[in-house]
């Protein structure tokens, strides 16, 4: 039997200039309606004037192991493939928010056809061998798509003598972003 | 007074009603990567043009429409990836505003408007009026205005036809001053794209250059590489840019005390002895000269020009001197800034000399070109062309056509044809050119878009987009020398046509029916042949390329530099002929008006100029451009974050739009700072209008380079107003 993948996403802060292709390479890619997003960009700075710090971070649905999207839907809509991600169902879906309301990441929107919608690691291109579009596109090489159960050692090097931060860890949902600074 | 040529704002009934044309039975070229579960899709290879950097991009079809723009995997300039501009290109393509027939002014009752007019009657009107104003005046009368890749086929056209003027604001207003400073330093320019070996830098210095924002995608993605191996970083910036924020040093200098900071680093340099003396005695002259010419930049001296310390100031040259050849003082791209550019060009262009990384891993770096022989055209003398009053402007700055349009001495310019600039906002100084533009008898614009300068436009001619047409072939001087095509993708919407097609239709009313060949694959295809290729494989390929040449010099090579001396001129003989300072010297710029603010401006990574602000994809990325105020400099100016206010230059001119105010940390307490390319005003531009404000409305101030005529466009200062 094939061994069961675990995705997850590692992001190096220091490339990031905050360009934002990954945001338009995703809404191309997936159809996004417009005034809405799967990822989106934060740009923090910290300090005051000239003593100043930048960081520039591209987030996403956090595709958690522990999701209270998937514990709250209602329909069975909101589930785990298999594959470390959290997927939805649009048949399934009654586009109650209730998963929004449990999302401690605000990564869902209601599309305007009436059903959840959020970032899937572009599934349907990771089947096809292929990498999200966001990855894809990144002119600078920030984003990274791993396999966290595979032994190719990609996530390790990667985080390798690096500051590695999570966000939210306290709400228990086992987040799978991880952002390099 | 009568305005004979009045901007036209009334739109017409049929500009909004025109209907999509149909896209169906286009032979398009296979997928080589289109997903399984869309059989339908196909990929077609083809570079990008929404900037200048000329991206190989895959534009992805699926019912005959582009739904996506990814990056070719195998074009040198993209590596498979892109940034988020070419990303939303067919944002261009599906722009409902864009140009759809040719348009006529004509006057009804004493209004002036536009009227759909075929191309047949378009051009033929434009044949008309070329040869009744070169019986009038003379070629030398015809100046054509341009900007991107696709206006070779009229410069061509204009050539056989005798007219030899032309002009591009990417020199006088842009990067001419880069050009000649290192053309009298090194006997040649940096290239475009820039032959910069940044990804292998140890050590640079970026100086109001802010890559990340500044998004060449290539270059950035150097830039990203050079961060991750390490690069150490000073950033000089009087805002807090994105690459300040991945630098060790972020020196918010004074505006326009850059060239005071050069200076003080060269003098460190020599001083302390740390320059590569080796390179320095084998490959330039002047060294004694710049020494006794940088004398008086003490660190001292210039910390209280710069508002640099002077231990910040030395600390920065240690480090450069420590790195030598693997540190770059990158040389930056839009320098016309404070009219001494092409000095401050020339110092950086000096101390990279001193660090000899010339030819060097992490320095600059030699590029080639892949090499297509061109098809030869025949070209048409004509009587005078226009020349520079600036002694060393290698190319007829924008600014002069205007002066020479307004004042008809030495001769009169009757006739301008507007290739993809809008003018009204690359130049400065647009009470100048609206007055120029009063004593034309003719004005062809041809676009994609309306834009504010096809307002003024007897003819407008509406070009396809880039995922439309044919172009010439890239033959791009770069460290991966290849050779790019541009390919229809989708045919022609509405009643646009390619510019080559345009050009060629011209040239029959014109009376040059033989000049351009029957059609522009066979153009293309005879020049591909002759490298032994074809415009098939292009086609299916969308770029081939050669191994990286040789971009390092080896151990002992004699290198020759096309200066004067052979050398590499720390000292320029040439510029001391001419009457200028043959070591850069500094002159403070003038200082702010009491309560004013300098207005710097630059670029965001979503945007290009004012090209895209009606690119409703990219809008939702960025709808405005705001203006960046010192939160404290803004509490003093009673100021809210998020409110909207116009900005009141020096002369007491006024932004025809308003702007959000961001208050925020990152920039200085005595300018102001905005991204250029907003505020637009033309009514057909549904969704750029109105929104954000253009720096262009406010610099009346130009400070005009004395070297090459560049316009320093950073001596300009505003406040505010909340009066409309």
């Amino acid at each position: 039997m094939a061994r069961e993948r675990k995705y997850a996403m590692i992001i190096d802060t220091k490339r990031c200039v905050g360009c934002s292709a990954c945001v338009y390479a995703c809404k191309s890619e997936n159809d996004v309606p417009e005034g809405f997003c799967r990822d989106w960009i934060v740009q923090r700075v910290e300090g005051t004037f000239p003593n100043l710090k930048m960081l520039n971070r591209s987030e996403r649905c956090q595709h958690c192991e522990d999701a209270p999207c998937v514990t709250n839907c209602p329909t069975g809509a909101s589930y785990y493939p298999g594959d470390g991600t959290v997927q939805i169902k649009r048949d399934l879906c009654t586009g109650c928010k209730a998963c929004m309301a449990a999302c401690p990441y605000d990564a869902r929107y209601i599309h305007p056809k009436g059903y959840a919608d959020k970032c899937s690691f572009c599934q349907h291109r990771l089947k096809d061998g292929l990498k999200p579009a966001c990855v894809t596109v990144c002119p600078t090489k920030t984003l990274h798509l791993v396999d966290l159960n595979s032994n190719d050692g990609e996530a390790e090097k990667l985080m390798e003598g690096r500051t590695v931060t999570q966000d939210k860890v306290h709400a228990g949902t086992k987040p799978k972003l991880f952002w390099l600074a | 007074m009568f305005k004979r040529r009045q901007f036209i704002k009334i739109s017409s009934g049929f500009l909004a009603s025109s209907a999509m044309a149909g896209s169906v039975g286009w032979p398009l070229i296979s997928g080589k990567d289109a997903l399984a579960h869309h059989p339908a899709e196909k990929v077609v290879p083809t570079f990008c043009e929404l900037c200048f950097w000329r991206c190989g991009v895959d534009a992805h079809v699926r019912d005959g429409k582009v739904y996506k723009i990814t990056g070719q995997e195998n074009h040198p300039l993209s590596n498979g990836r892109l940034c988020p501009r070419g990303t939303g290109g067919h944002g261009l393509l599906y722009d409902p505003d864009r140009l759809k027939h040719p348009l006529i002014r004509e006057t009804v009752d004493g209004v002036q408007r536009f009227r759909k007019a075929s191309w047949d009657e378009a051009l033929t009107l434009i044949a008309k009026k070329y040869a009744e104003i070169t019986e009038k005046y003379g070629t030398e009368s015809s100046v054509m205005f341009s900007h991107g890749f696709g206006a070779s086929f009229f410069k061509k056209l204009f050539q056989a036809y005798g007219i030899h003027n032309f002009t591009h604001p990417s020199y006088a207003q842009c990067r001419g001053p880069r050009l000649e400073a290192f053309k009298l330093t090194y006997g040649h320019g940096v290239g475009s794209p820039e032959g910069l070996d940044v990804k292998n830098s140890k050590y640079l210095v970026l100086i109001g250059t802010h890559l990340g924002e500044n998004m060449h995608n290539t270059a950035v993605q150097d830039f990203a590489d050079a961060v991750s191996a390490g690069c150490r970083i000073t950033v000089v910036d009087p805002r807090f840019s994105v690459a300040a924020g991945k630098a060790e040093r972020w020196l918010p200098i004074k505006p326009g005390t850059d060239l005071a900071l050069l200076r003080a680093w060269i003098r460190v340099i020599l001083k302390e002895e740390l320059f590569d003396k080796k390179f320095v005695e084998e490959n330039t002259i002047g060294l004694e000269e710049l020494r006794d010419g940088v004398e008086e930049a003490t660190p001292e001296r210039t910390a209280a020009y710069t508002g640099i310390s002077a231990e910040e100031i030395v600390a920065v040259a240690r480090d450069l001197g420590r790195y030598k050849n693997n540190a770059l003082v990158h040389p930056g791209r839009h320098v016309t800034w404070y009219g001494d550019d092409t000095q401050r060009s020339r110092a950086i262009a000096i101390l990279n000399a001193l660090l000899g990384n010339y030819q060097m891993p992490g320095g600059f770096i030699t590029q080639k070109k892949y090499g297509v022989p061109g098809i030869k055209f025949p070209q048409k003398k004509s009587v005078r062309k226009l020349h520079s009053k600036y002694p060393l402007a290698h190319s007829m700055p924008s600014n002069e056509v205007v002066e020479q349009t307004i004042s008809a001495k030495p001769w009169p310019i009757k006739n301008w044809f507007v290739y993809g600039t809008n003018l009204i906002h690359s130049l400065g100084d647009q009470q100048a050119t609206l007055k120029a533009i009063q004593n034309l008898d003719f004005m062809v614009a041809v676009d994609v878009l309306p834009m504010e300068i096809t307002g003024y436009a007897d003819v407008i001619l509406p070009e396809s987009t880039y995922l439309e047409r044919y172009d010439d072939l890239d033959d791009r001087t770069y460290r991966v020398p290849y050779v790019g095509i541009r390919q229809p993708v989708v045919p022609p919407m509405y009643d646009s046509k390619p510019g080559h097609e345009i050009a060629k239709l011209l040239a029959e009313k014109m009376g040059l029916p033989d000049l351009f060949p029957d059609d522009i694959e066979t153009y293309l295809d005879q020049r591909l042949q002759k490298i032994g290729s074809s415009l098939s494989e292009l086609k299916e390929k969308g770029v081939i390329k050669k191994p990286e040449s040789e971009i390092y010099r080896k151990p002992g090579k004699i290198l020759k530099f096309k200066t004067p001396s052979g050398k590499i001129e720390l000292a320029s003989e040439k510029l001391r002929e001419l009457g200028f300072d043959a070591v850069p010297q500094y002159t403070p710029p003038p200082e702010n008006p009491p309560g004013y603010f300098r207005l710097l401006f630059g670029r965001a990574p979503m945007h290009t100029f004012g090209r895209t602000a009606n690119n409703r994809f990219l809008g939702e990325l960025m709808p405005e451009n705001e203006i960046w105020i010192n939160e404290i400099s803004g509490r003093d100016m009673k100021l809210k974050h998020g409110e909207y206010i116009y900005l009141v230059n020096q002369d007491g001119v006024k932004s025809k739009t308003s702007i959000k105010v961001r208050l925020t940390q990152r920039i200085r307490p005595d300018a102001v700072y905005m991204v250029h390319g907003f505020g637009h005003t033309h009514p057909w531009l549904k969704q750029a209008g109105g929104r954000g404000a253009s720096d262009a409305d406010l610099v009346t101030q130009q400070s005009i380079d004395p070297i090459m005529g560049g316009t320093g466009m950073n001596n300009n200062f505003v406040t505010f107003t909340r009066k409309a």
